[in-house]
């Protein structure tokens, strides 16, 4: 049994992983995303890549709305910046993967500084408003910027080859995309340790106080807006590479909903939240499907029942979520991890 | 002259359907004045109030006469269960908690009316005259402008409520001053109740005129994201706002649609929603909230 963790000095106290459960749990984990391709069928493949892209995006989000405050409903817009940035890169210049990706995020954030402009001067539900209306221009412009965007038919994208080794395969690509989001999530984890990241939280919690605190404002978060389109823009640069083909309905507004979706029902302003809620409500449609397909001799059509079916457990996850626990899955595991130190007595 | 008279045509059909937009936008002013609650499900709930005409008038074969107000009636319900089911037990929360539940709401809505419905789109059984209309010289569709004189009917009434009605008062002091409103005996929990009521049952009400309009399909509640830039602009809890902004827009979005493309329209439109937030962020008849430490 574990009674509290004392810590005896600053970098102690600073620690990602503070105590040997964590690092063994940490461990398994990473064994596991290292072993997963050897296991997992090639549609299972296809779902982890496409989890670990939406962890990306949500880890991005949930700096920005979870640890700054700035709720955004134009992450997908950002996504889809960095998806069009890598086709056409990919397409007209020929340029190494490593590199499109890169453009693709620092793109994104490029225009992630603009889209934040409006928050100073608004805030809350008018900042998520105006998040809103960027998206639907942005959404503009793909559609009628034909000579990068392709317009409505949508841009190919050739598969990436690295270090000459082409990238077709759900199997070969999650080896790009997995470091990627380790990469990325640790990043972000990391960017809480250090002053940038106590300012976000400062923001957040009374953004007047922190300005009386002496954080400048604005240029943390434009800085909070930045991050998170390049997260956004990474990831949209990774779905482009998985899909081959962005169209201006590859992001629609529903994709910035489903991200905000998953970091409340992951737990907002948790670097843990963000995975898991992004892997949650990857998986929850395939759950679905699952349930569907068994029901199908029972029920008649059972298959055309899927999509509504889904749209309502979507929004029925983040009312239950908000209504009955606010602070996600990430409490849960809170709550499990109190309950084996406390035990055997009860919290 | 005839430029003049075409110009004249698209104004006059944008003010038709810029009524329709202040019937909506009333229906989130009405909601974020008593319970600050900013309601994106407003277009799912019009939706909702448009299908419920639907199955009535077309399912059951019953003359609009009877299916608009049992539809009216639907969308009070709906708003009803909601403020019960969802939004009381988060009071206190901070604001975006509550504006994601709604947008959850707007969610489970759709996925609603595509289980009963299915996601074809149809049309409602006419139940206003396709005879046209000449205003003077100009052509109005019959149809937007019964749209236009009920929606400036409504908010006619509204405006007179607020000001006279106890209710009306009873709403906007809830609005001032919550525990002032609660220590002057006003049942403040039923404000809230009555605030959902009466906007769930104004959005379905601006549904059936949509429908009859435009036809009905599951994605027709994005409509609600162009009365929320009304909103915005004229200000979260000004009826007024409503109203002007409300017209303001409708005639932006003819004149853009027509002279310039129809895939301009939300460009405008979002355009506008953000030049007003930069300007004016609480809108043009909003309440300014001063902050303070």
């Amino acid at each position: 049994m574990i009674i509290g963790t004392a810590k005896e000095t600053y970098p102690a106290d600073e620690a990602l992983l503070t105590t040997r459960p964590q690092r063994v749990w940490m461990v398994l984990l990473l064994a596991g995303l290292l072993v997963a391709p050897f296991a997992l069928s090639n549609y299972w493949l296809y779902l982890a890549c496409l989890a670990l892209i939406n962890v990306i995006a949500a880890t991005g989000l949930n700096v920005l709305t979870g640890f700054t405050g700035q709720v955004s409903l134009g992450q997908a817009a950002f996504m889809a910046v960095g998806a069009y940035t890598v086709a056409y890169m990919e397409r007209t210049l020929g340029t190494p993967f490593l590199l499109n990706i890169a453009a693709g995020g620092a793109i994104a954030a490029a225009i992630g500084l603009v889209v934040g402009l409006p928050s100073l001067r608004v805030k809350g539900l008018y900042l998520a408003i105006a998040t809103i209306a960027a998206s639907f221009i942005l959404h503009f412009v793909f559609v009628n910027w034909t000579a990068v965007t392709n317009g409505n038919s949508g841009a190919t994208v050739p598969p990436a080859t690295f270090f000459g080794i082409e990238l077709a395969t759900y199997g070969r690509l999650y080896w790009v995309i997995m470091p990627f989001a380790v990469l990325m999530v640790t990043g972000a984890a990391n960017l809480f340790r250090s002053r940038i990241g106590r300012a976000f939280i400062a923001i957040r919690d009374r953004d007047i106080s922190a300005e009386v605190l002496g954080i400048p404002l604005l240029r943390y978060k434009l800085m909070s807006f930045a991050i998170a389109s390049f997260y956004a823009g990474v990831a949209g640069g990774l779905w482009a590479y998985v899909f081959r083909v962005v169209t201006p309905e590859s992001f629609p507004f529903l994709t910035s909903i489903f991200l905000l979706a998953a970091i409340i029902v992951g737990g907002m302003g948790t670097i843990l939240g963000g995975i898991l809620g992004a892997v949650f409500m990857t998986l929850t449609p395939e759950v679905l499907r699952v349930i569907v397909e068994l029901a199908s001799p029972f029920v008649p059509d059972a298959a055309t029942l899927l999509s509504p079916v889904r749209t309502i457990v979507f929004g029925a996850l983040i009312v239950g979520f908000l209504i009955f626990e606010p602070q996600g899955l990430a409490e849960i595991v809170a709550r499990l991890r109190r309950f084996f130190r406390l035990w055997p007595f009860r919290n | 002259m005839s430029e003049w008279l075409f110009f004249l045509e698209v104004t006059l059909a944008g003010l038709g359907s810029g009524a329709l937009l202040s019937l909506t936008a009333l229906a989130y002013v009405l909601i974020y004045k008593a319970t600050r609650v900013v309601n994106l499900a407003v277009g799912e709930m019009l939706m909702l109030g448009a299908y419920f005409f639907f199955s009535v008038a077309a399912g059951w074969g019953l003359t609009a006469w009877i299916a608009l107000p049992l539809a009216v009636i639907g969308g009070g319900l709906v708003g009803a269960v909601v403020e019960r089911g969802m939004i009381r037990p988060m009071l206190g929360e901070n604001p975006i908690s509550i504006f994601m539940v709604t947008v959850g709401l707007g969610s489970i809505l759709v996925g609603t009316v595509e289980l009963f419905w299915g996601t074809d789109p149809r049309a409602l059984p006419a139940f206003i005259s396709t005879k046209p209309l000449f205003l003077g010289e100009a052509y109005v569709s019959r149809k937007i402008a019964v749209a236009f004189v009920v929606a400036a009917a409504v908010i006619g009434v509204f405006l007179m409520l607020f000001r006279f009605w106890r209710g009306g008062v009873a709403l906007r002091a809830t609005a001032t001053d919550q525990a002032a409103a609660y220590s002057c005996g006003i049942n403040v929990p039923g404000v809230f109740s009555a605030a959902w009521i009466i906007g769930g049952a104004t959005a379905a009400g601006a549904g059936v005129l949509l429908g009859a309009i435009g036809g009905i399909s599951p994605s027709m509640g994005v409509f609600g994201l162009s009365a929320l830039v009304v909103v915005i602009v004229g200000g979260l809890d000004s009826v007024l706002g409503a109203l002007i902004g409300g017209l303001a827009l409708g005639m932006i979005q003819s004149w853009t649609s027509t002279y310039l493309g129809g895939e301009y329209t939300s460009v405008v439109t979002f355009g506008i929603l953000i030049l007003a937030l930069m300007l004016r962020p609480y809108g043009l008849f909003g309440t300014h909230e001063i902050e303070r430490l």
